[in-house]
């Protein structure tokens, strides 16, 4: 009998280390096999069980579970049933709850699960199935075809590959991939680097936390092939601290792998606790052992990044879809998508969410799907009243957006965006005012200080909504009050006067700060206020004249 | 005086990443492991093997969230309060572990643990927990403050 419990850190988090243990003590014989996560959140600890007949689920399994499973297997060897358990499945409900045995924790075959079947799995066809760090699993599910495919072409015909797949950053501001590749390629240099940006800091998202952890392999994979492409030796992980297990899976990914990547070296650094070195020149500044400031572009990265040379700088997701370009071709990649938006987004669904975990598809599908037919809905059973899309920076969409199709442009459009593809449902019982405040403090708290508008309006920001919550100014401040003051407006200030000034703060931060920290910490501020105007104190919100 | 194991750790830190490219990050993260807190010793010792100045040590140390000025007596455990886990009740919540950690714990935020579908979540020693309730808050506590 061989038992697959996933390692991954959010599977560990809900126990499923004390679940493998418990069936190591209660079934010697057995092999654990500890493999990455499916993704299918609400299940971990998801445990499967291999009695000769495939791959059965159970989950989220308890230690208290432990014996009672083991003992449907016994069973129904000695009965001789070899279709194992037996458990009717209900196919009523939605999603999560077909495919739901008896006992509330019979999951059946994974693979078929509505959740898992009805997703496009390339960046994540690995999830659920392979053990993380083992170079048999990786070579034997198609590992490193896509770097001999490579190898064997000249570099700039790498890059036309990519540039063909119509690949994008994955991290949030969606710039092709093969251009970016192209200048540095096209720079003259001594050394280049590739730098991978794993400081994965959005609430609501974890893709890379899981590629990293499940598939190491398959990012190294991409990072030496854009190595090759550029012509660039050495590579960067820059993983945040808050992910221990994803730095000790890589360490020993690359390890063992480094004959097979070589010349090209990778080495994982680990950030310190910063939200703003997500941003990639900050995040250069901290590999360089500075103070994660942003700095000033141009001059891009592509053409002086690290150390002042030639550089790479790729999202996780991003470096992590080349291994498919190069292995099943650009054209593969491309056929999936819409409009400009091409080839899968690994979507994260979180938050107050009956079924979470990690989706991924091709672009286009609406968040209405994502969050009500896929995510079943919340967990709290309230309806759903917010969704906020793409992590601290990204707006909030109320149910009536809910139409909006997963696509860079169509979130444009909508003044919202789709960031590192994360969507955190809120039920009814969310105060708007008060996640407005928060984005506002968020970006007080993270704000590197070198420019202005995010440095200072963040806390003025604060200030005002907490004004607003009270009902607003009573009076002129003590500084309006001087008589050298000429030119304040001063006097009392209602809810909707208190308001003009947070849009026209939010409009200083967006167009007058250095990086997507100060410039989009208005999406939050600006959708909720739109969206949600009782919770500010006033009916609507009319745009103020320019 | 001198603390004399904080010297000789100090050089032996200094020692495994002087010649890697950017070291400052990687010699400050293992300071931080082995001595609790980068001390102005450190910092000193640190600017001097670098060939930095003491104030650009100190301005990459007060920039980063993870290194302490000061070590902490009491474990630490990170709760989450990123949207998603405020989603989820961390906000509820937090106010609840803090009082129960009084003297046991310290109880710090931490935005975000990537595990945002099963929060509240929290990390401790190296180590994530999920779907924190109350109980679960409290067993932990005991856990760290053991």
């Amino acid at each position: 009998m061989k038992i697959y419990i996933s390692d991954d850190a959010l599977a560990i988090a809900c126990g499923a280390d004390r679940v493998a243990n418990a069936f190591a003590k209660a079934a010697p014989d057995a092999e654990i096999v500890r493999v990455s996560s499916w993704g299918m959140h609400w299940l971990e600890p998801l445990v499967e069980i291999d009695s000769g007949n495939g791959r059965t689920g159970h989950g989220p399994v308890k230690v208290g579970d432990v014996p009672s499973i083991l003992n449907q297997y016994r069973h129904s060897r000695e009965s001789g049933n070899p279709s194992l358990p037996n458990h009717d499945a209900n196919d009523g409900g939605d999603m999560g709850s077909r495919f739901r045995g008896n006992d509330g924790i019979w999951v059946g075959d994974v693979s078929q699960h509505p959740f898992i079947a009805s997703q496009t799995r390339l960046t994540f066809a690995r999830a659920g199935k392979t053990r993380p760090t083992s170079l048999d699993d990786y070579k034997a599910t198609g590992g490193w075809t896509g770097l001999n495919n490579a190898r064997a072409m000249e570099p700039l015909a790498v890059i036309e590959q990519v540039t063909q797949s119509g690949l994008r950053g994955r991290g949030g501001a969606g710039f092709p991939a093969g251009i970016k590749w192209r200048t540095v390629a096209n720079a003259a240099a001594t050394q280049k680097y590739i730098v991978c940006n794993a400081d994965e800091g959005d609430s609501g998202t974890f893709a890379d936390r899981m590629l990293m952890e499940g598939d190491p392999y398959c990012l190294i994979e991409g990072m030496a092939i854009a190595g090759y492409a550029v012509g660039a030796d050495k590579g960067y992980i820059y993983v945040r601290s808050e992910y221990p297990h994803a730095i000790a899976k890589l360490n020993e990914a690359i390890d063992r792998c480094r004959a097979l990547i070589a010349p090209f070296d990778v080495e994982v650094r680990e950030g310190a606790g910063a939200y703003v070195c997500g941003e990639e020149t900050s995040l250069l500044n901290s590999l360089e052992g500075k103070r994660g400031e942003v700095r000033a572009k141009p001059p891009l990265p592509a053409l002086e990044g690290l150390f002042g040379k030639p550089t790479v700088v790729n999202n996780v997701l991003t470096l992590a879809a080349i291994p498919f370009i190069m292995a099943q071709g650009a054209k593969a990649y491309a056929g999936y998508g819409m409009g400009r938006s091409r080839g899968t987004m690994p979507i994260q669904i979180a938050g107050n969410v009956k079924h979470g975990g990690l989706y991924e598809t091709a672009f286009g599908v609406t968040l209405g799907e994502l969050v009500n037919d896929i995510g079943g809905g919340t967990e709290s059973g309230r309806p759903i009243r917010a969704v906020q899309v793409g992590g601290p920076l990204g707006a909030y969409f109320p149910p009536a957006l809910f139409d909006t199709p997963f696509d860079y442009e169509a979130f444009a459009a909508k003044e919202g965006l789709i960031g590192h593809g994360g969507v955190v449902v809120f039920d009814e019982t969310v105060d708007m005012l008060a996640q407005a405040r928060f984005a506002m403090e968020f970006c007080a708290v993270e704000s590197c200080g070198k420019c202005t508008p995010c440095r200072l309006g963040s806390t003025r920001g604060v200030e005002t909504l907490d004004r607003l919550r009270a009902g607003g100014r009573k009076g002129s401040d003590r500084v309006e009050a001087l008589p050298q003051i000429h030119n304040a407006k001063g006097g009392a200030r209602d809810a909707a006067a208190e308001l003009d000034l947070i849009a026209d703060l939010c409009e200083t931060m967006k167009y007058g700060s250095l990086c997507a920290l100060g410039g989009f910490t208005p999406y939050p501020v600006m959708s909720a206020i739109t969206h949600f105007p009782e919770d500010f104190g006033v009916e609507t919100r009319e745009e103020v004249a320019e | 005086m001198r603390d004399l194991r904080e010297d000789t750790e100090l050089a032996a830190i200094i020692a495994r990443h002087i010649g890697r490219e950017g070291p400052l990050l990687p010699i400050l993260h293992d300071v931080q492991k082995a001595l609790g807190h980068v001390s102005e010793t450190a910092k000193r010792q640190i600017a001097l093997a670098l060939n930095l100045s003491r104030a650009e040590v100190h301005g990459v140390v007060s920039f980063y969230h993870d290194f302490r000025a000061a070590p902490e007596p009491l474990p630490v455990i990170k709760l989450c309060r990123a949207e998603a886990c405020q989603a989820r009740g961390s906000e509820a919540l937090a106010p609840k572990v803090e009082a129960m950690a009084q003297g046991k714990a310290k109880i710090e935020t931490v935005y975000c643990l990537g595990l945002c579908s099963v929060g509240p979540n929290a990390m401790a020693k190296g180590e994530v927990h999920a779907r924190l309730d109350e109980a679960a808050a409290r067993a932990l506590i005991a856990e760290v403050s053991a």
